[in-house]
């Protein structure tokens, strides 16, 4: 620590040199810290998600809908405790950015097929007796400000029977996801009431979930389910949670890869960046990296010192980088996009990163100053 | 008297480009412990060198150092740098001191090398900058001193860690006749009061006058030494 003042000092020499690295390494590690910890996100993904539900989907595109009579076949499938169709209305509340779904289903065999949705037993029954009644996410009661009884009306792009796109639910009720909140993010309705008020795609599902008794026997279940449907205009493709979930992610391309690529492409600049900084700093510094070596600093010392230096740069950098990520990340969460919290393995891994750069950025002017001959630096040669 | 520095048949080259030059001619050389020896000669003739080697901050081609009891030829590197930090204490003409450490930072500097506690370092370094006069001037950066004064910052640096040698680069050369009295004041006082052994190299006779012996370097070989009486 006694080196503390040398080295802070040092750093601070060109004080808008220094805090212009700083800014950038802090944007590129706010921005590993975003990117990456979507992407730990994303890849945890499913983690939690349930062996024992299934979904049925069209095997032509994930939006064809199916017919609604499937459900009868499908429950016949020998292991399957319950089935229950999903249908959807896309749109949204007031403007167009607050989108939202409504997801139209049996209400009572649904909330049976997620046991990890939370709702209220006599809001579940209010709902059975409410036909056009509402099951809301608590997140959006609370970011729209709803209460129970509230009529919410939703501009939508589902026709209804009388030509008009705008629907009109009543709150009878709320649900929460306590291991991931933010996926509450639904109305849940009636598919009756919902099937008979569209004009189109009157009798279909957008798919159906499955719960089965036994997950070790999910693969012979989406087979046999699949088997039902095949040869008929609606073929199937069924598949567990994770993977029907996976598979839906994919669609927005390889999020990983992507994001990996973006971080990657980022650092490598940094690299740049910050080494050169580190060489200029340490070269303006020759003449008193001389004086600390006449004054008996060994070799060593000093090389020491330059990576010191270079860690305490790239270390509080990042640091700053990362703490605004985390910072920021919950409101990524609000929005759907992510879980809660920046993941740790995140945070551990952007220090990790940054120890790495100094060392990378380091080690150059570290060995420039280390081999340095005094007498040659303090005569300017 | 035991002698602090005891040179033999030390020989320096440099090659630049293709040529070999040699600047110091199998120099011997004694000096005892409480000396105060100045150190002239023409421009070029080898006086920063031998004071290089001396300190330990340069190596020798060939030829036997003895400095304050260590045979320093036969050092390495990181033991050389060690032994800098023990046995001897540079001041140089254009003062050398970091521009971004306070005064007591930059004497400080040596210490850092060292065992001694924080309570001790500060101790020394308070100790040094009394004995050059800048107890008050403590907190201030290089900058802010004028150049009497950062020649004594650096003699305060040369003397913190209680070094056997002071090896002193033209410490005048940069500063007008009443501030270089101050600074030979300084090492006379230092010379005689702490007893240290100190090597100056100077252009100026007068300041040589100061020391108790002087010696002439020529194309790098010593010159009849001629002793002096010290004023
Ligand atoms: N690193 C080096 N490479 C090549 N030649 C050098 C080097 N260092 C010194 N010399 C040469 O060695 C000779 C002696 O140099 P030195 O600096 O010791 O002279 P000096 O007596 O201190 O001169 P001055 O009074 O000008 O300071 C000079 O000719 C110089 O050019
Ligand atoms: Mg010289």
């Amino acid at each position: 620590m006694k080196f503390f003042p040398l080295v802070w000092t040092s750093l601070w020499r060109k004080k808008a040199r220094t805090i212009f690295t700083l800014l950038s390494i802090i944007v590129a590690f706010l921005l590993f810290g975003l990117l990456q910890g979507v992407n730990a996100w994303l890849s945890a993904f499913g983690a939690d998600s349930h062996a024992n539900r299934l979904y049925v989907v069209s095997r032509v595109s994930e939006i064809s809908p199916l017919p609604g009579a499937y459900l009868k076949q499908i429950e016949r499938v020998p292991g399957i405790r319950q089935v229950t169709y999903i249908g959807g209305i896309p749109g949204y509340y007031q403007e167009k950015s607050n989108n939202i779904l409504a997801m139209a289903s049996d209400v009572k065999t649904l909330f049976a097929i997620y046991p990890e949705w939370q709702v209220r037993p006599e809001q579940l029954e209010a709902i059975s007796h409410t036909r056009d009644g509402a099951i809301v996410g608590v997140p959006l009661m609370r970011a729209f400000g709803w209460k129970v009884g509230d009529r919410i009306p939703l501009r939508t792009s589902v026709m209804k029977q009388n030509g008009s796109a705008d629907w009109n639910f009543e709150i009878v009720g709320t649900y929460d996801i306590p291991g991931s909140p933010s996926l509450a993010n639904r109305l849940i309705v009636n598919y009756t009431y919902f099937d008979e008020a569209r004009r189109l795609e009157r009798g279909t599902a957008w798919a159906f979930v499955v719960a089965v008794d036994d997950p070790s026997r999910s693969a012979q279940i989406c087979a046999a389910v699949d088997a039902l449907f095949v040869n008929s205009p609606s073929e199937t493709t069924t598949q567990d949670e994770k993977a029907y979930f996976l598979g839906q992610l994919r669609q927005l391309g390889d999020v990983g890869l992507m994001t990996n690529a973006i971080v990657a492409a980022v650092l490598f600049t940094l690299l740049f960046l910050t080494g050169n900084t580190m060489m200029q700093s340490v070269r303006e510094r020759t003449p008193e990296l001389a004086i600390l070596k006449t004054v008996g600093f060994s070799d060593r010392s000093v090389t020491v010192l330059v990576l010191i230096e270079s860690l305490l740069l790239c270390g509080l950098a990042a640091s700053a980088g990362l703490a605004g990520a985390a910072a920021v990340f919950p409101f990524a969460a609000a929005l759907g996009v992510a879980g809660s919290a920046l993941p740790l393995k995140v945070v551990v891994e952007g220090l990790t990163i940054a120890v790495v750069l100094a060392i990378a950025s380091g080690l150059p002017p570290a060995w420039r100053a280390q081999r340095l001959v005094i007498v040659d630096a303090l005569a300017g040669r | 008297m035991p002698s602090v520095v005891s040179l033999k048949g030390v020989v320096k080259r440099y090659t630049r480009g293709k040529q070999r030059v040699q600047v110091l001619h199998a120099l011997d050389l004694e000096i005892q412990e409480g000396e105060f020896l100045a150190l002239m000669g023409p421009s070029g003739s080898g006086k920063t060198t031998l004071l290089n080697l001396i300190g330990g901050i340069d190596r020798a081609d060939d030829g036997d150092l003895v400095v304050a009891g260590e045979r320093i030829s036969a050092l390495k590197s990181r033991e050389l740098a060690h032994w800098r930090a023990r046995h001897v204490g540079f001041v140089f003409q254009f003062y050398n001191l970091m521009p971004l450490l306070t005064a007591e930072q930059n004497v400080e500097l040596p210490l850092l090398m060292t065992n001694l506690s924080r309570a001790q370092r500060n101790n020394n370094v308070q100790a040094a900058l009394d004995l050059v006069g800048l107890a008050d001037r403590a907190s201030h950066k290089p900058a802010e001193l004028s150049g009497g004064q950062q020649q004594r910052v650096a003699i305060a640096r040369a003397l913190v860690a209680d070094p056997d040698l002071l090896v002193c680069d033209e410490p005048t050369g940069d500063l007008d006749r009443e501030m270089a009295e101050q600074i030979l004041d300084l090492l006379q006082m230092v010379n005689r009061e702490q007893g240290k052994t100190i090597i100056m190299v100077t252009h100026d006779s007068k300041a040589a006058a100061r020391a108790t012996r002087q010696l002439h370097l020529d194309k790098g070989r010593l010159i009849d030494a001629e002793t002096s009486v010290a004023a």
